[in-house]
């Protein structure tokens, strides 16, 4: 897969200049890269470990850590479906499996037109409103089966 | 800032408030206080505008850190362990004691020479408990009341630099801070020399990257300092050698959040409330199986059945409760004989689980235990970070078995290597996570040991849970014959003519468990399937 870095290089340039004069900067320019770009493929890294000096495996090992930086592209629409325990005992495993048959893919993949990407998280804050579906920053509450295709039809 | 100029600002914005009135969040999330309900922590969320540092100062926000700059910070540390604070993130170590330890650490040790903050303050906002959302809360609703309390205790134990780690899931809470910093340093509350008495402190965000992990103290330094949250074996405590190597202590959000009005109100006052050892109030998130979900804040000492039934409302559709899980994936789960142990630290220790954060799940009869320790235990053999083999590889065992016991795979055997497992991971694992980990089998094992026999032995899920190992009975001397049943099933395979007792077509059901939802009469049981489906034949 390759991708266009220069697509967003000034910006990710200042957030390198900005953020290297701290500590511990690594983990804030991979969040705002992963804003700029969508994702974080092998390219971007190279350039982020260069930027701010440090090893290339240590970049590696960073986005490998943990589960938010993702090195695949995503859809247009992020999907996540919590599986936290109080979504998990109200029922959200149903609606999985709907969203996946309605989507045609499994949790953790795109669709072939790249209009959503599925995901599953684990509690996003919601538990008194359970069982809960994120789709990009807004959030469906008390979600039932058969709400399912109406709320993926909310996103073009 | 002058102790005048903040009451001028206080004068003004009490006004405004009383203008406005009372308001809740719009999300009804948080409703205003149930009986029973003493709001500390939470006394401004939803009262006042979060993104308003004026509305915070309207509600005596900021009198305490002014009124602690004039103690010394010996004084403030004696102040909150008379209070008897502990702290809220998990373990219960009292916060005055820790500020203690680190400011030791930091007189015994010269400064940095590069002019670097000797020492860090770092609240916990890392909030990894699947099904706990109290700290969300106080951070979106309150922040500057985390960022008060943070002030506090950056200048008793020596910090002038903090910050906030805040998990990536929670935008709103980090938008509120990212509101919240500037006001507070435009009006001199935060940065160089506080209310003129030579005290600097400033805070600074950091955003998680979704490891539950990094929740543990060490780890979070770790995850700060920009690598993979590993947690180190402790000693050295953070407070003797944290981030970059320095005094730093970790308090939780809400721990924090307790502070300023300890100092507002006194030690005496937050003493007077809860049980002997464990003072004050804890939030509660309640969810799962239980009529008012949301958030609450009671003393402590009060008992889970006040909780569930009298603040909660009881249990949704008049199902029977089973249990109460309580301290997230390390926690327990508790059967109905604890509804009226008072919640403290100890006792929930005493019982098996652990206070954790304050989420609390309500568990019914439609919640199967097996495939509840199933589901904690695929949460940490998925969040151990894998430095130690007992926690990293034990886990995942322990995940093969209960999914087999799930899937009517399970053998007695099983459940002896269970015990045997989960003694050897709780001892040997580095951190508290795999220590904990074992908690959610041990506990259901121990109360609910009936359900992981009926799975291993008699292939029965009596919940109606576990795919292959129950199905639906009508049953004939309860059914009216009202026909619900059969209108809700999906492949049409429920016969039955008006007002006469229906029945299933076995041989055809699905079991999706629509008809045992829509039955209104209690007239649909679950029972074993006449022969449960063994692929695995128990031999020897
Ligand atoms: C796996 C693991 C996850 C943890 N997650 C959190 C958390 O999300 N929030 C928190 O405040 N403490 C968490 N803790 C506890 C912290 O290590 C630490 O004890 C706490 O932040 C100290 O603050 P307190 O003294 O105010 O409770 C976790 C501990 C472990 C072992
Ligand atoms: S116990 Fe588990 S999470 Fe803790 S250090 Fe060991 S492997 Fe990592
Ligand atoms: S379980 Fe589902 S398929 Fe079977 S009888 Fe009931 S509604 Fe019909
Ligand atoms: S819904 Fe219940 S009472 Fe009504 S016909 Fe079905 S089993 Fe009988
Ligand atoms: S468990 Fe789903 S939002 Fe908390």
């Amino acid at each position: 897969m390759s991708m266009d870095l220069d697509a967003h290089r000034p910006a990710l340039d200042d957030i390198i200049n900005r953020e290297k004069a701290k500590g511990g900067a690594l983990i804030p320019v991979l969040h705002q890269a992963q804003e700029l770009y969508g994702y974080l493929p092998k390219e971007l890294q190279d350039y982020i470990a260069e930027g701010l000096g440090v090893p290339q495996s240590t970049v590696f090992g960073v986005v490998t850590f943990y589960s938010f930086f993702t090195t695949k592209p995503r859809g247009r629409h992020r999907i996540g479906l919590c599986l936290g325990t109080a979504c998990y005992v109200r029922g959200n495993t149903k609606n999985l499996e709907r969203l996946s048959h309605e989507l045609g893919v499994n949790a953790g993949e795109s669709t072939p037109d790249m209009r959503y990407s599925l995901e599953v998280c684990r509690c996003i804050g919601l538990c008194s409103q359970a069982p809960a579906i994120m789709v990009g920053k807004s959030v469906h509450s008390k979600v039932q089966p058969d709400q399912v295709a109406d709320i993926l039809s909310q996103y073009e | 800032m002058t102790i005048e100029e903040l009451e001028r600002i206080r004068t003004e914005a009490r006004q405004i408030l009383a203008e406005r009135g009372e308001r809740f969040l719009p999300d009804g999330e948080l409703k205003p206080p149930r009986p029973g309900e003493v709001r500390v922590v939470l006394r401004n969320c939803g009262q006042i505008d979060p993104k308003r540092i004026e509305e915070y100062i309207a509600k005596e926000g900021y009198f305490a850190l002014h009124k602690i700059l004039n103690m010394t910070p010996e004084q403030v540390i004696d102040e909150t362990k008379r209070s008897g604070l502990r702290g809220r993130g998990g373990a219960g170590f009292p916060a005055g004691q820790k500020w203690f330890f680190a400011r030791q650490a930091l007189a015994s040790r010269p400064a940095p020479a590069d002019g670097a903050p000797p020492a860090y303050l770092i609240c916990n906002g890392d909030e990894g408990d699947p099904g706990a959302f109290m700290d969300r809360a106080v951070l979106e609703g309150d922040p500057h009341s985390v960022l008060e309390g943070m002030a506090i205790a950056a200048y008793a134990m020596g910090a002038t630099q903090g910050y906030v780690y805040v998990r990536a899931e929670y935008p709103v809470a980090v938008e509120h801070l990212q509101t919240a910093l500037p006001q507070a340093r435009r009006l001199g509350l935060l940065g160089k020399n506080i209310f003129g008495k030579g005290f600097d402190f400033d805070v600074d965000i950091r955003i998680g990257a979704g490891a539950f992990v990094c929740g543990e103290e060490t780890a979070l330094i770790d995850s700060i300092e920009g690598r993979r949250g590993e947690p180190r074996p402790r000693p050295p405590f953070p407070a003797v050698s944290g981030l970059w190597g320095r005094p730093t202590s970790v308090n939780n959000v809400e721990t924090l959040a307790n502070v300023p009005q300890i100092f507002l109100k006194g030690a005496d006052w937050f003493a007077g409330m809860g049980t002997e050892k464990s003072k004050g109030t804890k939030t509660f998130a309640i969810a799962g199986k239980v009529k008012n979900a949301g958030l609450i804040e009671v003393p402590m000492g009060i008992t889970m059945r006040e909780i569930i039934y009298d603040i909660g409302g009881g249990i949704l559709n008049k199902k029977e409760f089973k249990a109460a899980q309580t301290g997230g994936p390390l926690g327990g789960c508790l059967p109905a004989k604890y509804l009226d142990t008072p919640i403290d630290f100890e006792s929930l220790v005493a019982a098996g689980s652990l206070m954790g954060s304050g989420g609390l799940i309500v568990l019914d009869e439609n919640d199967c235990m097996v495939d509840v320790a199933r589901f904690f235990m695929d949460f940490t053999q998925d969040e151990s970070c894998g430095k130690c083999p007992p926690c990293w590889l034990g886990t995942k065992r322990l995940l093969e078995i209960l999914t087999r016991i799930t899937r009517a795979e399970g053998t007695e055997k099983d459940l002896e290597t269970l015990e045997y497992l989960t003694q050897n991971i709780s001892t040997a694992s580095l951190c508290a996570l795999g220590q904990g980990s074992v908690n959610p089998v041990v506990t259901t094992m121990r109360h609910f040991r009936d359900e992981y026999e009926a799975h291993v032995r008699d292939k029965f899920c009596s919940s109606g849970v576990c795919k292959g190992m129950f199905h639906y009975e009508i049953l004939a001397d309860t059914c009216n014959g009202c026909g619900a049943c059969r209108l809700k099933c999906p492949d049409k395979v429920i016969k039955g003519a008006k007002k006469a007792v229906h029945e299933i077509d076995q041989a055809n059901c699905i079991v999706c468990g629509d008809c045992y939802k829509a039955c209104k009469f209690a007239a649909i049981a679950i029972r074993p399937r006449p022969t449960p489906k063994s692929k695995l034949p128990e031999c020897g």
